[in-house]
């Protein structure tokens, strides 16, 4: 594996399945009376989150904890960068409280790849603008090969906004990796311009797309990073390509319905979708925590870290 | 795993060069002798199973928990050894102890083994701990670790096919398939069928470079 941890796409697929297969010896560590693991003890992981979220950060936090690491939080807001320091100057600053591994959340697209060229230590991606956040497509891919037990061959549709989504970008490139073969379903004022290189295929009809979808990943209609109209009303949108009741029921049996969260209930799922057994929602954020400490263990665990 | 056991990589200086691969046993690697046979391990196992049997009162509150790779068929084997003498089943499940290594930072991260702990859990019986090799206590001093956190074990044991000394830690086994005095310098592989599709324990001339176990 890489030092750093920027992009889904710098996984191999041994890489990828690596970390797979560990989160899923770490979920055991769950289920323990004690949840902890000294793997990283005396090693500091640093989480620098310049955007607000709240399971991200948690989620990082959790890992690290029950691996031992010292977790120090760091967020933009009510820090010396609300005074105007660079992202260099924080870096400096981390590395000289030797930070083995800085996890990144920031709001523009790069930051993580140049933070990654100041620290000594490892730089791992909790989602950088509408680039990228790939531990949020490894901790998806785990629960689907949970659900489902394989990636291999899954059809895996990606609804909504993909236009701001970090997480579809990730997803479309680690599933693509793992065999599974992604279709993208949105509006064409909500697809990047750039969307034909990508390894996946895209559609705008979801209600012909969900036949023969093994999963259906709904993502968040980012209202806060929409400058222009993209769709003439949340309504429209909300019927053409949200999920409610009647389309669940056109998924094969088996099909699971996915969301990275935070959801826009009423928006791009229907409450009765989000909260049926066919949703992993609640899922997710639990294996967000075991692929997050398989990420820490393998990045800082041997001699690859410093 | 256990890379200890089967000695380590890296050719010596002025040394013939010889990189032992611990999965797929070489054809004509230099000086190799057997020194345990298919028979004999199969005797070692069913005189543990019964040295087992006599210090635990019948194996009543044992639970054996193998150290991956080699450790959990060894484990397996012994239940099944208790259950034919003992007419009722003895529970066996596996124990990792990768995270618990004192190495770690030596070696690029390794995948993990399985750990499973069977449903009874382990609180209050005697754990037999099964490996194959007993080399530095390193890997044994792990699993007490490992073992610490997920239950309180009324007494810990230890069962290992070979012994071949040179510990660095204060810690013995209480039943061995076979006492092998070696040189740091040889190296000891335990094949398996389950994982190796063979039985057979072998003893060779290696440029081993020591590491824990």
């Amino acid at each position: 594996m890489n030092r750093h941890l920027i992009s889904a796409g710098d996984l191999s697929l041994d890489d990828a399945l690596l970390i797979l297969d560990t989160a899923d010896e770490l979920d055991l560590v769950a289920e323990r009376p004690v949840k902890k693991l000294p793997t990283l003890r005396g090693r500091t992981v640093v989480n620098l989150f310049y955007e607000d979220s709240t399971r991200t950060r948690i989620s990082f936090e959790a890992a690290a904890k029950r691996l031992s690491a010292d977790v120090i939080n760091f967020s933009a807001r009510g820090s010396s960068v609300a005074k105007g320091e660079s992202l260099k100057d924080t870096a400096l600053t981390l590395e000289a409280m030797g930070a083995d591994a800085v996890v990144i959340r920031h709001g523009a697209s790069g930051a993580p790849q140049r933070l990654a060229g100041w620290v000594r230590g490892s730089v791992v991606n909790a989602g950088d603008g509408a680039h990228e956040h790939p531990t949020q497509a490894l901790l998806d891919a785990f629960t689907m090969r949970r659900r489902l037990g394989r990636l291999d061959g899954l059809h895996v549709l990606i609804v909504g906004d993909v236009l701001h989504s970090r997480v579809a970008r990730s997803n479309v490139l680690l599933l693509s990796t793992l065999g599974a073969e992604v279709t993208l379903v949105a509006p064409p004022t909500l697809l990047p311009v750039a969307v034909g290189g990508w390894p996946c295929s895209v559609g705008y009809d979801l209600d012909a797309a969900l036949p023969k979808a093994d999963v259906v990943m709904m993502l968040r209609v980012q209202q806060e990073r929409m400058n222009a109209a993209y769709f003439p009303t949340v309504r429209e949108y909300s019927r053409r390509y949200g999920l409610d009741a009647d389309r669940m029921a056109l998924l094969p049996e088996h099909g699971i319905v996915m969301h990275p969260g935070p959801m826009n209930r009423g928006v791009e799922i229907a409450a009765e979708v989000a909260d049926s057994v066919r949703s992993t929602i609640v899922e997710q954020v639990a294996n967000g925590v075991s692929v997050r400490m398989a990420v820490l263990y393998l990045l800082l665990g041997g001699s690859g870290g410093r | 795993m256990h890379a200890a056991n089967q000695g380590e990589r890296g050719p010596r200086p002025g040394g013939p060069r010889l990189t032992p691969r611990r999965d797929a046993p070489r054809r004509g690697e230099e000086q190799r002798k057997t020194v345990l046979e298919p028979a004999e391990i199969r005797r070692a196992l069913t005189r543990i199973a019964h040295e087992i049997l006599e210090r635990t009162n019948g194996a009543a509150d044992v639970v054996l928990l193998g150290i991956p790779t080699r450790g959990v068929p060894l484990a397996q084997r012994l239940a099944e050894r208790l259950e034919q003498v003992e007419g009722r089943p003895v529970p066996a499940g596996s124990l990792d102890i990768t995270m618990y290594r004192d190495d770690l930072r030596l070696r690029p991260a390794r995948a993990l083994g399985h750990t499973e702990v069977p449903t009874a859990g382990i609180d209050g019986r005697i754990v037999v701990l099964v490996d194959d090799v007993l080399y530095s206590g390193r890997t044994v001093r792990a699993a007490l670790d490992a073992l610490g956190e997920l239950g309180r074990p009324r007494a810990v044991q230890l069962a290992v096919l070979i012994d071949r000394g040179h510990r660095e830690l204060p810690i013995r086994a209480d039943y061995v398939g076979k006492n092998l005095p070696t040189s740091q310098r040889e190296m000891v592989r335990v094949l398996l069928t389950e994982v190796d599709g063979e039985d057979a324990v072998l003893l060779s001339a290696s440029p081993a470079e020591r590491e824990g176990s």
